[in-house]
């Protein structure tokens, strides 16, 4: 079984790379106005099509999806354990409750400094949910995202409370219900940002994980197990809080993905990462692709269905862990 | 040379290491025997910085411990603790390349992978290099950590009770391999046991502590006696010298 597992972690990301780069091309021909790639050159109406929506609608997906995944990853690890992800743990809530807090606030706020105090309060958010499971002792390890989810209930619900009160409830489901509908040129270059903190989570991937080997271990090698805690969160916390911005949340992206790679691949992160990032890209694309096709001309956003697949193979997991993931 | 000053921790009003002064020697193997809550463990944990201090410093070749940067401490020591639970899926190769990472910040050099492959072949792990560590079995994992920290390449080895939830047959192989290890690298390999006989057979020297305190130090002659153990433990031991180890017995 040792040598093909080798061979599956060596030719992984190779073809979740193919699987990107063809859902891509896919993705950008589908849509109700015809594009003739033929046309393109010759014509400004095809080629404004192109560069305008549907470029920018699939860069949008490809950075979101593969950070989201990234993050969910990095939480997984940090965590110790395989639950834990952005929608299971507060964190997206927390954000969408920043980004009411900074509309009601100072709605003049520029898109950066909304991006910002949504990030401050997913990682505030974040840190309560993680020194709650640090203190209290679970009999399973499934409690613990249960335990977010409610955490995540409570952040909504404070939310719901001001938004109500402030005329935003349509606004607060907009940013909890991930839609690429409305991306064109200029209104997701955010994502960028989300996209490049993945990569740093990259370099950074031995210290992720010899901090989920556990604070012992990672003193061992001199690795600061605080500092490489506090960063991991907040790459999280920045992902979560620039996607939620600008597309909205797409629910248990962040569960699912890690837990199907390192499944395959074991949790070495460093190895895994680049594959998490292309099969959460891989992910967003098809379902984005689904969600355009099924009520043609109409659209389905991405966020329901990402959802509802999400919490399916979610009830999944924590049906069937007998063995696999029972121990955290 | 490990010196420990003074090191004291308190929890509360209970003081489990008592201004605990020690040196550590360049070579050979140190074992820390005592009943449970004489602060062995704490002892350990402090001196490999997993624990801070209450007061009191320890400095591994002159480099202080607590106030060098880890990186700097970690390649001239590496601590082993029984692994609560590690449910990271991690291969035996990967586990062993983490010992590197003081010294290659996890590019590894070439030096790192000639590193990696002794410590492989040394701990007699070449065949299960690719096998995840939570499939292996409690002897092979233990195996595993010793190659990591083999690969780690550090003059100090402390371990934590590393015999813990092993069978006879898995304990003295990884004592033997300690002792090799001491014998054949100089290292100074540091640990907790539980069981006095390990402790008697394989050490240059033993510590035993009692409520925070060192009691004995000595190589086993002088410790592995029926008044010396009779004063750590509280129990009545009877020693015989079998085969030219001081073997106790403490079973009536």
């Amino acid at each position: 079984m040792a040598p093909q597992r080798s061979t599956v972690a060596a030719a992984a990301p190779w073809v979740a790379a193919a699987a990107v780069l063809i859902l891509a091309i896919v993705s950008i021909f589908i849509g109700v106005a015809d594009v003739d790639f033929r046309a393109l050159w010759s014509d400004p109406e095809s080629r404004q099509i192109f560069l305008q929506s549907r470029l920018p609608r699939t860069f949008a997906i490809i950075l979101a999806g593969s950070a989201l995944a990234v993050a969910g990853l990095i939480m997984q690890h940090l965590a110790r354990n395989r639950f834990v992800a952005p929608s299971t743990a507060g964190t997206v809530d927390a954000a969408a409750l920043g980004l009411l807090a900074v509309t009601i606030l100072a709605p003049g706020t520029a898109i950066m400094g909304k991006i910002a105090i949504a990030c401050v309060f997913a990682l505030a958010g974040t840190a309560l949910f993680i020194a709650l499971i640090q203190r209290v002792q679970f009999k399973d390890v499934v409690y613990v995202p249960l335990i977010g989810i409610v955490l995540g209930g409570v952040y909504a619900a404070i939310g719901e409370f001001f938004a109500y009160r402030t005329n935003l409830t349509q606004t607060m489901s907009v940013w909890m219900n991930g839609d690429f509908s409305g991306i064109i040129q200029g209104r997701y270059e955010t994502l960028w940002l989300a996209g490049g903190v993945a990569v740093l989570a990259y370099v950074f991937a031995n210290w992720f994980t010899a901090a989920g080997m556990g604070r012992d271990f990672a003193t061992n090698i001199g690795v600061n197990f605080r500092l490489a805690m506090a960063g991991g969160l907040t790459i999280a916390a920045l992902v979560t809080a620039v996607v939620v911005t600008t597309v909205g949340a797409i629910p248990f992206l962040g569960l699912i993905v890690p837990n199907i790679v390192t499944m395959m691949l074991g949790d070495n992160l460093r190895r895994v990462l680049p594959t998490t990032a292309l099969l959460g890209a891989a992910l967003v694309l098809v379902c984005d692709i689904v969600g355009r096709v099924v009520i043609f001309p109409y659209e389905i956003a991405v966020g329901v269905i990402v959802g509802t697949l999400g919490s399916a193979v979610f009830l999944a997991m924590i049906l069937r862990r007998s063995n696999r993931y029972a121990n955290a | 040379m490990i010196t420990i000053d003074s090191l004291t921790k308190a929890y509360d009003t209970t003081t489990v290491v008592d201004h605990v002064s020690l040196q550590l020697p360049d070579a050979g193997v140190t074992s820390l025997i005592g009943p449970n809550g004489a602060g062995k463990s704490t002892l350990l944990s402090m001196v490999s910085r997993i624990l801070g201090a209450d007061a009191g410093s320890v400095s591994v070749e002159g480099l202080d411990v607590f106030h060098a940067p880890s990186k700097d401490v970690a390649k001239k020591l590496s601590i082993l603790r029984q692994d609560a639970h590690t449910t990271a899926r991690i291969t035996v190769q990967e586990l062993v390349e983490f010992g590197r990472y003081p010294h290659s910040r996890g590019r590894l050099t070439p030096e790192c992978r000639a590193a990696v492959a002794e410590a492989l072949q040394y701990c007699d792990l070449v065949e299960l290099a690719d096998r995840p560590i939570h499939q292996l079995s409690g002897g092979q994992r233990q195996r595993a950590y010793v190659a990591m920290v083999l690969a780690q390449d550090t003059r100090y080895v402390l371990l934590d009770e590393p015999l813990n939830n092993l069978d006879m047959v898995h304990a003295t192989g990884l004592m033997q391999l300690l002792r090799r290890l001491a014998d054949e690298k100089g290292k100074s390999i540091v640990l907790v046991l539980h069981d006095v006989n390990y402790a008697s057979v394989y050490s240059d020297r033993i510590i035993a502590m009692r409520h925070g305190a060192v009691v004995h130090d000595g190589p086993p002659e002088t410790v592995i006696t029926e008044h010396a153990l009779g004063e750590v433990y509280d129990m009545e031991f009877s020693v015989h010298t079998l085969n030219g180890d001081r073997i106790a017995a403490y079973f009536r």
